[in-house]
């Protein structure tokens, strides 16, 4: 599988070579140790690269991230840079004004980072816990739900409609995300679900 | 799309209507550029604004919007007329020579059957007159007149070059000239590619729009050819697989139906879904409905689905309506009959026309649950931002919930590009804060309340105690294992029919793909149509061999496309009666006397003899529909409709409003404006800086485009003293916006009967949150009306007035 063969890798691999091709044919053979010794190393050549999909439009760009830190072995990471995937074969490598950008959307300052509460005609969020937040949820839904729940229609046929509650699911997530969250509220019998497709 | 981006490289003519690739899907737009630079293509552009497409086009044609079905109906007329006909392709894989029943007419702009009470057809005269053997009639000679190829013909005969330039303002000449470009492609080794998006969708008559260009398509031949195709360029980056997955009122997975209330049982239901083949030996792949919906239905509900329950058919909600779309949604909130709402990853008050309503929808809600990455306005409803939300907080008495949840980067899984290629991508960052993927949200919703079924009982908790929840960590479930269960397996040993000693698949084994799926009870499928992505060879998805071999663009190993990685759809029709391709520089398959071969997988049964099977097999018909029976609730021909505000009559019958069925509620009606009141025809888009409202929390595109403009013409900012960069009023019957003008030379003036029509031009992407400046979107001005078919709200065509004015109140500067 190529993404074995590592860009980084490579580019050290390519990179040395042509130092020390050049500094060789010039008759600085000898300067070698001292360039190495004081040149930076490439700042990306430190990094994790990771093959991801732009998350802006369905032209589905190829992305390589890079990242301080390794997810995959539990590390924490932060993303330092992205960009265009030159083996995908739509963008090869290249990207738009958005994608080119998509790193500050990562990190973006209103990225949110707790769940929050507002109560009714308050002016202001609250942070809440999850477990709070969830369980508070899972009440109002459950009450609605058995308040409203039409079981069956007027001739008697089981109709199982939950149209008080609604949702709108994003088509930003992955399929299967999509596929949980469908399960979900079709089976709670949530009818006023919709995605962005709609629109 | 019916193509793939890559394979925009092997057209001949591209027609960007009804969208604005250069600017909205850029690196998708290459592919164009590469066809220009590499095949010597051409690109024509028709569109109320000089977009950055039509920039780099080689013909532009500026059109009124909204009226694009006039335009496409006449390209139809002038090939007929002018003979530029694929005809073996239009004889033998569309309905051309099908005969229509007597009772089907047309006249006043309006089809047979029409109900003005209900504001809906009796679609009975819209189908085929069917002889004993229960097969439909045919007249392979296109003589009978009634056969769908007169009735076409003489259906668009009143769309002549004239009518063009009247309705649409296009002048005559350049529309001589594009019609003249596109029927070059009648020619079996010329094809055209349509690229089109939301310019086409969000009209009242949306899906006629595009049935135009389709029906354009199949006259020339170019369906299911490389190069060709029907190529809706799609939104958001999963906005394909949502749809796939069927997250939507009316939808299940892989395009089965909702059940509504007069299926009262699964005989009932699966009854009106036969798919018995119209004409002798076509393949009908619908045919195989129950297989699918079985299936899905012990991906939900596993064991408690059984053969006796009608595999828990009751457990699905029955529809009383077409849908509960989002503006029946927020038509019965602001009715007072929604309770509690949840928003994942969706931002409705900028999203949904009629703000105003939308806002006040909002108030009404008990709860609100916002999952997001980021801020959105609707999270944020109830805060006061001055004239860009202008609310009474305390008033409003709605709960609200701000979940975090995780965005691409620290997320792993797949995603279906408008290509229909699902490609996996793997996590580089750890979340912020305590953001948690959107799985996790939802599992734990589910899981509580459960929980309190299982403690409290309470309304029908059967469904909800009996889904299907078998996942390593129940909290979270793995992107991998919820891909498995999509793919499908084997829930006993799956024993080859013809052979019952030879077992075909292990129970407990991933399916192959859809075609080992069985309404016994003995398969689970998520989504049929993505069987196939994750089978016992592996993660498909994840595939990424990038090798294509004779460049034709299909790139048959990366990733995998649905449906079993095809890449082209209706690629049967590449090729003649005889199974030769029309154009041998661009095959894609070949009969080779025993089967089909080629570059993709073949869209109709490997062994499926040419000149018995047509291509187009998942249509009862085996061929293409030129006449769309009762399909569509709008007609089984486009016609010319004008939006429900317009600036001008309609021709064809001036007491006619928008589209006859167009879905409009009561309370709407009243916020209808009219021409004399808004003068100027208003239309939205999106610039290539901006993604929808994400892009303003990103301060580089955020400062590329800094601040909420509209566009207009010299000469109405002439009329109206609006000076370039001041500040200007904008406003339609349901709201009003202060924006800055952009006075341009890319709008100009249409003359359109007889009347002078000023385009304005209203960009999205700014509200009250983020890192751009504040301002507004167009759905504080565009009209609650419903398309059709499917209710996608109209953006596209709407009316306003505009005047000088000031700064709006409540500073600039989120």
């Amino acid at each position: 599988m190529n993404m074995e063969l590592s860009r980084r890798g490579f580019m050290k691999a390519a990179g040395a070579g042509v130092a020390a091709t050049s500094l060789g044919a010039m008759g600085f053979g000898g300067a070698e140790a001292a360039v190495i010794a004081h040149v930076r190393p490439m700042k990306l050549a430190s990094t994790t690269e990771t093959r991801n999909t732009c998350t802006y439009c369905s032209v589905a760009c190829g992305i390589i991230m890079y990242s301080k830190g390794d997810v995959r072995k539990g590390e924490r990471a932060e993303l330092v840079h992205v960009e265009g995937d030159a083996d995908h074969p739509t963008n090869l490598g290249t990207l738009c004004p958005k994608g080119a950008a998509l790193k500050d959307f990562v990190r973006a300052e209103t990225r949110l980072r707790q769940p929050m509460h507002r109560r009714p005609g308050s002016d202001r969020f609250e942070p809440i816990s999850w477990d709070a937040a969830l369980d508070r949820i899972a009440r109002l839904m459950k009450d609605d739900r058995d308040a409203n729940f039409l079981a069956s229609n007027a001739d008697g046929v089981p109709v199982n409609r939950w149209a008080t509650t609604g949702m709108l699911a994003a088509s930003a997530t992955t399929n299967e995300t999509a596929w949980a969250t469908f399960k979900v509220a079709k089976t709670l019998g949530i009818v006023g679900f919709d995605n962005q497709a709609r629109v | 799309m019916t193509n793939a981006w890559t394979d925009i490289k092997n057209t001949d003519l591209v027609v960007v209507m009804g969208g604005n690739a250069a600017e909205a899907h850029p690196c998708g737009f290459k592919w164009v550029t590469e066809a220009k630079a590499h095949r010597g293509a051409k690109l024509i552009v028709v569109d109320p604004r000089y977009t950055r497409t039509a920039s780099v086009s080689d013909v532009y044609a500026p059109i009124r919007q909204g009226s694009d079905i006039t335009f496409l109906n006449a390209v139809i007329n002038y090939c007929i007329q002018n003979d530029k006909v694929q005809w073996e392709y239009t004889k033998a894989y569309t309905n051309a020579a099908f005969i229509v029943k007597e009772g089907f007419g047309y006249a006043d702009g309006l089809f047979s059957g029409y109900d003005e009470e209900k504001r809906d057809y009796d679609r009975s005269s819209w189908d085929y007159e069917f002889g004993e053997d229960g097969f439909a009639k045919v007249d392979p000679t296109l003589q009978h007149p009634r056969c769908v190829w007169n009735l076409l013909k003489a259906h668009v005969a009143a769309y002549t070059p004239e009518l063009v330039e009247r309705i649409c303002g296009t002048p005559r000449q350049k529309f001589l000239q594009i019609a003249g470009m596109i029927a070059e492609c009648s020619s079996p080794t010329k094809t055209m590619t349509s690229m089109y998006a939301l310019g086409w969708t969000q009209h009242s008559h949306g899906a006629q729009n595009i049935r135009a260009m389709a029906m354009l398509q199949l006259i020339l031949g170019n369906i299911g050819v490389r190069g060709g195709g029907m190529n809706a360029l799609r939104g958001h980056s999963n906005i394909q697989g949502l749809t796939d997955l069927g997250l939507m009122s009316h939808l299940l997975t892989g395009y089965l139906n909702m059940p509504t209330e007069k299926e009262v049982d699964y005989k009932t239901y699966m009854a009106s879904r036969q798919f018995r083949p119209l004409r002798p030996g076509q393949t009908s792949y619908w045919q195989n409905y129950s297989k699918f919906m079985v299936s899905f239905q012990k991906a939900m509900w596993g064991d408690a689905a059984t053969a006796e329950n009608d595999w828990c058919y009751h457990y699905l909600s029955k529809l009383d309506v077409p849908a509960y779309d989002i503006l029946r949604m927020f038509e019965l909130m602001n009715q007072g009959k929604v309770n509690g709402y949840i928003c994942q990853g969706f931002n409705p008050l900028l999203a949904f026309p009629n703000r105003g309503k939308v806002a006040a929808g909002l108030a009404r809600l008990k709860f609100l649950i916002t999952m997001d990455p980021l801020e959105t306005e609707t999270a944020r409803f109830w805060e006061n931002h001055g004239d860009f939300n202008d609310v009474d907080t305390k008033a409003i008495q709605t709960e609200v919930f701000q979940l975090p949840t995780v965005c691409f980067a620290e997320d792993q899984g797949s995603l279906t590009n408008s290509g229909r290629w699902l490609q996996w991508f793997w996590p580089a960052a750890t979340p912020p804060g305590e953001a948690k993927a959107d799985t996790w949200i939802m599992a734990q919703i589910f899981l509580r309340m459960r929980e309190l079924y299982r403690k409290e009982g309470g309304a029908f908790p059967d469904p909800i105690l009996n889904l299907s929840w078998q996942y390593h960590n129940p909290g979270e479930p793995e992107p991998e294992e919820l891909a498995k269960e999509i793919n499908g397996r084997a829930l006993t040993d799956l024993r080859d029919p013809a052979d019952p000693s030879r077992i075909l698949v292990e129970a407990g084994k991933q399916v192959v793909n859809f075609s080992q799926l069985r309404d016994d009870g003995s398969t689970m499928s998520g989504c049929w149509i993505y069987s196939g992505c994750f089978n016992e060879a592996g993660n498909n998805m994840a595939r990424r061999d990038n090798h294509d071999p004779d460049n034709t663009g299909a790139h048959p190993n990366w990733t995998f496309a649905w449906p079993l990685n095809r890449r082209t759809l209706y690629n049967r029709a590449s090729a003649d009666l005889d199974g030769k391709p029309w154009d041998p520089s661009r095959k894609l398959l070949e009969w080779d006397g025993a089967k089909w071969v080629g570059y993709d997988v073949p869209d109709i049964a490997p062994t499926a003899k040419p000149r018995d099977v047509m291509p187009f097999i998942m249509n009862q018909e085996g061929v293409s529909r030129l006449f769309a029976r009762g399909m569509l609730r709008d007609g089984p021909f486009p016609a010319h409709m004008e939006p429900f505000e317009s600036p001008i009559a309609n021709p064809f019958n001036p007491k006619m409003r928008g589209n006859p069925v167009g879905r409009i509620f009561e309370s709407d009606v009243a916020q209808f404006g009219t021409s004399e009141e808004f003068p100027y025809a208003a239309t939205s888009y999106r610039l290539t800086e901006h993604f929808h409202y994400w892009t303003k929390h990103n301060r580089v595109n955020a400062a590329l485009q800094p601040e909420f403009f509209v566009e207009l013409s010299e000469e109405l900012a002439r009329e109206k003293g609006i000076a370039g960069g001041s500040w200007v009023r904008v406003w339609s019957k349901r709201g009003s916006v202060r924006a800055k003008a952009v006075v341009t030379k890319r709008i100009r003036p249409l003359i359109c009967d007889g009347k002078t029509v000023h385009v304005i031009g209203i960009p999205l992407h700014w509200g009250f949150v983020g890192a751009a400046r504040k301002g507004f979107g167009p759905n504080s001005l565009s009209p609650f009306v419903g398309e059709a078919n499917i209710e996608t709200p109209g953006y596209k065509a709407f009316l306003v007035n505009i005047e000088p004015s000031t700064a709006p109140r409540g500073g600039v500067v989120a």
